[in-house]
Parts: structure tokens; sequence; C-alpha cells
């Protein structure tokens, strides 16, 4: 399923540098009933899942280009029942669907952040996933913003200077309690849309694909990333480490490149 | 005759949607031969016509230079109009003294010109990130008065380090590309006879100041400046003149000094964006006009920065 979610996406990557007319307004029609069946075909979603979810961002995007997006949840995980992947979708971003959260059932309350490009008057959506296969969704509208802000990098050759830099970082833990903790990495994720005037060329998309997030080898989080995240990829998240052990977060992007980073609690 | 004729037709035809905001249209001269017209403390709209920055235009006796083109191609054409009606001396250069819209999108005004257009060496990369979201974006802002905006890239680019000069007939200007402040791409100007810098973005006075750069860039920046030995100052937003950019300056500088220290203090404790945008700063609310539409911003972009330091 998502190998066919990615496969859409560099379909309408395709279309996208073909027209760039096809992105010129805020869509009036709701996208959403199409974005559906593209994503999810004809199975069910429970909307409004809000005794399962929640979804936090800004009302208005203050800057397009980083727009803080959380998503928890209200019922723990549990071997039994627990949400498997939370699937993130912005309406009308040039590739709406943004994010796949793998899930480990061990997490307790999930709390996640990440930061988004948001480039007009859009729907948030989190729509999770449970190891039952059922969907419950919740969303937010976001406005866009005004003004001189653009979902692009401030300042790109920075951004390039220190491409691959790794943080974690966290609080010093306690054992058995709950903490916070943060992956970021530094990266253009270049979009793929940007067009070169000197080479008359779309300047290719370079993003981070992929994020991988284990203590002591079994997998916390997995996050398959699309190109609304952020410059410099950020997820927040919450675990309760039950023994001393080493964090680690494995990134891959879109040209194939690795970058790695850990740290011993 | 026939340039009245030509505001006529122009006025007709933006009467209809925008009313004819060109008899409200004017300059005002800093120094002698410097003039501009100070944009309103708005956010773009169709009825400011997108105005909303500093532009104008230095006289030399052989030509003209224009400095920063409007926010629309509508206000191009009354920047336009302004010159011609306060010299017959040709335009040959057009100067943007960075990528953002209000400074941009009247370049198309000046195309019959045939000037050189100047900008920082990566004003073409910035123009080429931001066009089709800026295109979408504007045309819904400004409705008529976009009609006629196009982008358009320098045809000379200054360096960092390597100021150049250009003599618009026994007057030289100098122009400074900076390392990233405000946004990554920043000019200034420097009229040599009169020591009248037009800072671009890099100096705001009164109105809340945009972080699309570097915070800590910035702050240097504005540093550098406040040691320049000057007669007049034409900010990007605010008044001109050679009394306020001092304390300008100093304003911005305490404004940005307050958001690092306590963004610093935030990310050293694990904290998010979203408790930083909740708290900092906020004394400094009564300082600035449009507060509310460009702080949380400034946090945010400055966040992101001071999480890699």
């Amino acid at each position: 399923m998502f190998s066919r979610i990615f496969n859409l996406l560099f379909i309408s990557l395709g279309l996208m540098s073909f027209g760039m007319t096809s992105y010129a307004a805020t869509p009036t029609e709701p996208l959403w009933p199409t974005l559906k069946i593209a994503y999810f075909g004809d199975k069910v979603i429970e909307e409004d899942a809000n005794d399962l979810l929640v979804i936090e961002a800004p009302k208005r995007a203050e800057d397009a280009a980083i727009v803080p997006i959380t998503v928890k949840s209200l019922v723990p995980q549990s071997a039994d029942k627990y949400i498997k992947n939370i699937h993130i979708v912005i309406d009308n971003n040039p590739e709406p669907y943004s994010a796949n959260f793998h899930l480990s059932p061990e997490l307790g309350l999930i709390d996640i952040s990440t930061r988004m490009r948001v480039d007009q008057y859009t729907f948030v959506r989190a729509i999770a996933e449970m190891n039952d296969g059922s969907l419950h969704m919740v969303s937010r509208f976001v406005k866009a913003s005004g003004g001189c802000s653009a979902p692009a990098g401030k300042d790109a050759a920075a951004a390039l200077a220190r491409l691959g830099k790794m943080q974690i970082r966290m609080r010093t833990p306690t054992i058995g309690e709950s903490v916070q903790a943060q992956v970021i990495i530094s990266h253009p994720n270049y979009n793929g849309l940007q067009f070169d005037q000197a080479s008359r060329r779309y300047i290719p998309a370079h993003y981070v694909k992929k994020i991988n997030i284990t203590y002591n080898e079994k997998p916390i989080i997995s996050v398959d990333a699309g190109i609304s995240i952020s410059e410099d990829p950020s997820v927040r998240f919450t675990f309760t480490p039950t023994e001393n052990g080493i964090l680690k977060a494995d990134v891959v992007d879109s040209q194939g490149q690795t970058f790695s980073q850990q740290k011993e609690l | 005759m026939k340039t009245l004729s030509n505001i006529l037709g122009l006025c007709a035809f933006v009467f209809l949607s925008v009313g004819c905001a060109d008899e409200h249209y004017s300059v005002s001269e800093v120094t002698t031969g410097i003039f501009y017209h100070q944009g309103v403390d708005e956010d773009a709209t169709e009825s400011n016509i997108g105005a909303i920055a500093n532009v104008g235009f230095i006289i030399g006796e052989k030509c003209v230079a224009v400095i920063d083109s409007g926010g629309s191609y509508l206000e191009g054409r009354y920047l336009r109009r302004e010159i011609k009606s306060h010299t017959d001396l040709p335009i040959c250069y057009v100067i943007n003294t960075h990528v953002h819209p209000d400074h941009i999108l009247g370049n198309a005004a000046f195309k019959e010109d045939a000037p050189e257009f100047i900008g920082h060496e990566k004003l073409p990369a910035a123009i080429a990130a931001r066009q089709s979201y800026f295109a979408k974006t504007f045309q819904q802002i400004l409705g008529k008065a976009y009609v006629g905006t196009e982008f358009i890239d320098p045809s000379l680019t200054v360096s960092v380090g390597e100021p150049i000069t250009i003599d618009l007939g026994n007057r030289v200007l100098t122009l400074t590309a900076y390392s990233t402040s405000h946004t990554d791409n920043d000019l200034t100007v420097l009229d040599n006879t009169t020591k009248t810098l037009w800072t671009g973005d890099l100096l705001f006075i009164k109105r809340i100041p945009a972080l699309d750069g570097s915070i800590n860039g910035w702050l240097k920046t504005m540093h550098q400046l406040q040691t320049m030995d000057l007669n007049f100052v034409i900010p990007g937003h605010g008044k001109a003149g050679s009394k306020q950019w001092q304390q300008g300056l100093i304003d911005q500088i305490r404004y940005f000094t307050v958001l690092r220290t306590e963004i610093r203090k935030i990310i050293d404790n694990m904290g998010t964006i979203d408790e930083a945008t909740e708290t900092v700063g906020l004394e400094e609310a009564k300082n600035w006009e449009l507060f509310p539409l460009y702080h949380r911003r400034n946090i945010t972009a400055s966040f992101v920065e001071l999480e890699w330091e």
C-alpha cells in the first residue's frame, strides 16, 4: 500500500512538471473525496475520531515553510489494540500525501510533532490506521500565511553546507518514565518544484525519504516522508526507555544517501 | 501630451476595480535628486495595490536609477509616472534590494526603458524558488493591480564582499551585497554624493521587521550599518530622513536580541516552537506596527536557525 502511495507521489510530481498552471490557485472544490480514493481506496474512514486522536496545528501558517504539526493519541498503545500507522495528508499541497508514521505497539500514548510546508489554505489531516486495519481521522484547517513568506528555504547555501548533520535532543531520561526526544536532520529537502532559470530545468527533488528511530535496535517510530516536510526535517516524540540503551536514528534521502546518529541513555 | 493620454488610459483601466489610486500616489524628496514613496504599514491588498514598501529613484546628470520597483505592476507604473514628471532623463538601472514581492513586482513596468536590472548574486535563485508561489498568491491578493506583473531576473548581479559602483552621471552609487541577513539576497545602495543609504529591508522603522534569512546574520549586519557615516537613510519600511535611522537600528537590534536570548533559553530547555511563539518577546508588542502579523513567524524562523548553534 505504501509503495502505491509513493508511486502516486511520483505520478503527481510528473504531472506537476508538465504544467505548473495546474497548481495556480486555491482549489475551490474540496479535494479530499478524490484524495481519499487515491490513498485509501474504498475503505471506510471514521471521521472526527476525536476520542482517539488529537491534531494540533496553528490556525494560520505563520511561516509557510515551517508549520509545526502535532498528533497525539488519547488511548495508550497495547498489544491487542494499537495505532499501526498515522498518515498525514495536506489537501492543497502540491503533493498532499505528506508522511506516514509507523508506530510501535510499545509506545504508550502517542505524541509526535513534525514541521511541514503549507502552501495555501488547506485541511491538514491525520488518519490513524489501527492494527485491525480500521481507519480513524481528525483534521484541522490551516490558513495560509500572507505576505512574503514562501514555502522555500531561507538560506539554501547554509542548509546544503550542513547537509546530513544530525541531532538527537532530549533531557536526561529516568528509566521507566516517559521522555520527549527530538531527531533533526539538516537537509534542504528540495521539493522538485523549483525552476532553475539558468538551466531552464526543474531542480530535482532531493528530500529525506525515511527516518527510522530505534531503541536498543527495536523500532519505535519509522517515518516515510514526502516533499511537504520542511527543510531540516524534525521528528519530536515521546517514548519510555525501560532499560539503559541506545537511541538511534537512521535516515535515507531520495538520492540514497544515508545518515545516522545515536545517543546512549 | 502622449504621456498624459497614457496616464488617462491607465487610469480608466484601473478605475473600475481599484479606484484611481494614482491621484494619491506621489513621491517626496529626501535630499537633492533622491525621491521615495513611503509604503503604508499594511499587508498587501488590492486597494493598496501592494504599495507597502519604500520605493523610489535617484536622478543623476545622465540617467535615473530606480531602487525597488513596487509591490505590483500597477505600483511600478505609478512610480514610473512620478519619475517622468521629475525628469526627462532615461531610466538606466532598476535595482532590486531583495526578492520580496513588495520590492520586485513592479519590475515589468520598466521593461520599455530597457534598463539594466541589478540584484544580489543570489537573487535569481531566490526568485526561482518563490516565483510560482508568489505568482499564485499575489494574483489573488492584488487582483487587477497584479495584471502585467512579471518576474524579471537581474541582468547584472553583485557578489558578497565585492561591492560595485554605477555612475548616473556625476553621481556614483555603491551597491553592496550582504551575506544572509533579512534574506539571503540583501543589497544596499549608497549615494556617495549625499551619503544617503537605501537599506532595503535591512531596516524597518516602526513596522515590525520580518525575518526571512538569518537572525544571527541580520544582527551582525545591523551592527555593521550602525557604524556607517550617513546623512540620510531610506529604510525598506518607515520614514526616510536624517534622524530616525539610528534609533530604528537600535530598536531593531533590541527586538531581535530579545528574541534570540529568549529562544535560546527555550531550546536549551528542550522546549518547542509552539512554546516559543506563545511566550517570547510579548513585551515588544507595544513598539511595533503589525506586530501580530509577523512576530510569531519571526520566532519560528529564528527557532529553526538557533536549533543548529
